[in-house]
């Protein structure tokens, strides 16, 4: 099978650091890839990498098989591969329907769209809405709420709606719950099962190895700026993983 | 999966309502939720009830078509000036160089058409023309070379301020030359009287600017923008806001306010000087912090610095009329300022 998402040979070099020393990457179709590496080991810049952030010094990455050159997220997001930050990159005073189409508002036809550059509110109220009923989260009640009234958990929970919402080939979550609560962190797993019930390939970056273990259909393991394994989280234990992430165990060798 | 403990079970028998909203319903909560989806509602409080405070000292003397009129006609190119600040000041920076900019761009306009003898019309696109660039320079050391706005505003107040003198010559065009010669130059200071209320020109257009502005930053998607940039600069350009043009934008645009300021203020004054103005700085920063928008970016409207210059005025009128010592105007004005700050950082908390 084809990886919907695919890099080759990566390199990138930050001055005498070497963050990805060629490093190659697969994401299935329908799969939900973990990544997990120790600090330092890479894996924020493989991600950057593959998701415009960071343009590599060497190397190429493919879309459903064909190669592209990311310059920014915002070309990647053009291409339909969504990257929900640690920092969410919400505007906390802003509200959830204005947070979700940042950057993408939707005009009101005709006159008052073209000419008098009016934003169509009720459109995007509405879009915004059901993306969160769809997803389970429509507890919000107020979709003009402001972001910063709302939880840890909720606040993820519209960052993941939002991707869900645009990205139409991947998503890329980076440590989703590492800033939320034990019953928080629940209900985004539950979210992020949802989304892969859909068929979107989802990149995990956690190191959180219960969510890991939990969640993942293979593990991709970072260490020293390349991959070291791929890992099936049935065959092998936390412990295996956090042994081979850290020098302590020798890799399998079917990577 | 096999190998996870299920840790978790022992929260099951927890309540479950993580994702739903607690509704806190005291009044003071409610207050506090109000204000932070309408911050101008403090400064429009604050303004209706001075109004209502000077009109009962003062009678027919203070609330009188006149009277009122007259405060807006003397608060017009603060407004203004204001609503150029306000766009600055939502994107977390600050303008120092707005009054700068606003002189140098009046003196444009009448040294062009007296110096060198072109039409009026043209010396007036020129001096709003300048304006713009100087807004613009301001933006793009801003936004490229990432400097700090006040640093930066504060160069080019005393490069504006400067080039204004030395340019002038420190010469006043007087006003019976203009009135005579250059008659557009006075457009902001025409009148329509409706009975005793007098509007100038320079009224209406502070008027209509605010109202276009309200527009402009809650229905498009410029306006959104100029919100999320003074927010969260990196969430914004994360979800796709072109950050460094909006905040050019936001400083040329501000210019280009400050050189139709500066148009009015001829006006307003009916010579060009290149001495006047000197207080629209502190001036416009004032309005704008009573008027509740905050000096940390992302928050507040634009209306509520209108309603921020206006209080400055009925204060300053209604002491005046009450034969209160001037001192008791800018007393009373330092404790709204502070006041103000203070409301701001309890709006702010009401995330959770």
């Amino acid at each position: 099978m084809e990886p919907i998402l695919k890099g080759r040979n990566l390199v990138k070099r930050y001055g005498k650091v070497t963050a990805l020393d060629h490093c190659d990457f697969d994401l299935m179709p329908g799969e939900i890839l973990a990544v997990i590496g120790d600090n330092g080991a890479g894996k924020s810049t493989l991600i950057k990498a593959v998701s415009g952030a960071v343009k590599p010094d060497e190397g190429e990455v493919f879309l459903e098989g064909k190669k592209v050159n990311f310059h920014s997220p915002i070309d990647a997001r053009n291409e339909g591969i969504e990257t929900v930050y640690q920092t969410l990159a919400m505007s906390p005073a802003l509200s959830i329907a204005d947070n979700m189409f940042m950057g993408r508002e939707i005009r009101k036809p005709g006159f008052r769209g073209k000419i008098l550059r009016q934003l169509d509110r009720a459109t995007m109220e509405k879009m915004a809405r059901d993306k969160l009923t769809e997803l389970g989260l429509m507890t919000i009640q107020n979709i003009n709420q402001a972001v910063e009234t709302l939880s840890g958990g909720q606040r993820q929970g519209v960052a993941v709606a939002r991707a869900a919402a645009f990205g139409s080939k991947v998503i890329i979550l980076d440590e989703p719950t590492a800033a939320l609560g034990v019953k928080e962190s629940r209900k985004v797993l539950e979210l992020i099962q949802g989304l892969k019930s859909r068929g979107i390939p989802i990149i995990l970056i956690s190191h959180n190895m219960p969510h890991v273990f939990e969640l993942a259909d293979r593990i991709h393991v970072h260490r020293l700026g390349k991959r070291l394994c791929v890992i099936d989280p049935k065959d092998y234990t936390m412990s295996d993983a956090v042994a081979f992430m850290t020098g302590a165990k020798e890799a399998p060798e079917a990577a | 999966m096999s190998n996870t403990q299920n840790f978790e079970t022992s929260d099951s028998g927890g309540a479950n309502q993580v994702a739903e909203f607690e509704q806190n319903n005291s009044l003071v909560a409610r207050i506090q939720h109000a204000l932070h989806e309408t911050p101008s509602l403090v400064p429009m409080v604050v303004l209706f009830a001075s109004i209502a405070i000077f009109g009962m000292l003062l009678g027919g003397k203070f609330f009188s078509p006149f009277a009122l009129t007259l405060i807006l006609q003397q608060v017009a190119i603060v407004g203004i000036v204001g609503a150029a600040q306000s766009l600055v000041i939502l994107t977390a920076g600050i303008d120092l160089s707005v009054g700068a900019i606003m002189v140098l761009s009046s003196v444009i306009m009448g040294q062009f058409t007296f110096r060198y003898g072109m039409p009026v019309e043209l010396a007036v696109l020129c001096g709003l023309a300048i304006g713009s660039g100087v807004g613009f320079i301001n933006g793009w050391l801003i936004a490229y070379i990432k400097l700090p706005p006040f640093i930066v505003t504060l160069g080019m107040w005393q490069i504006a301020l400067a080039t204004n003198f030395l340019y002038s010559a420190n010469e006043t065009i007087r006003a019976q030359d203009i009135a005579k010669n250059a008659p557009l130059l006075h457009f902001f200071g025409e009148k329509i009287k409706i009975g005793g209320a007098i509007f100038t020109f320079g009224v209406i257009f502070m008027v209509v600017l605010v109202l276009f502005l309200a527009y402009v930053l809650r229905q498009t998607a410029w306006g959104r923008h100029v919100y999320a940039v003074g927010d969260d600069p990196e969430a914004a350009e994360l979800s796709g806001v072109n950050v460094k043009r909006t905040l050019i934008s936001v400083y040329m645009l501000a210019g280009l306010i400050c050189a139709f300021a500066g148009w009015a203020m001829i006006g307003r004054i009916g010579s060009v000087s290149p001495t006047s103005g000197q207080l629209a700085n502190i001036e416009s920063i004032t309005a704008v912090v009573i008027g509740g928008i905050s000096l940390f970016g992302g928050r507040g409207s634009i209306v509520g610095s209108l309603f921020g210059a206006l209080i400055v005025g009925v204060f300053t009128l209604g002491l005046r009329l009450l034969g209160a010592d001037a001192q008791w105007t800018f007393l009373l004005i330092g404790a709204l300022i502070i006041a103000a700050v203070a409301v701001d950082q309890w709006i702010r908390k009401v995330s959770v």
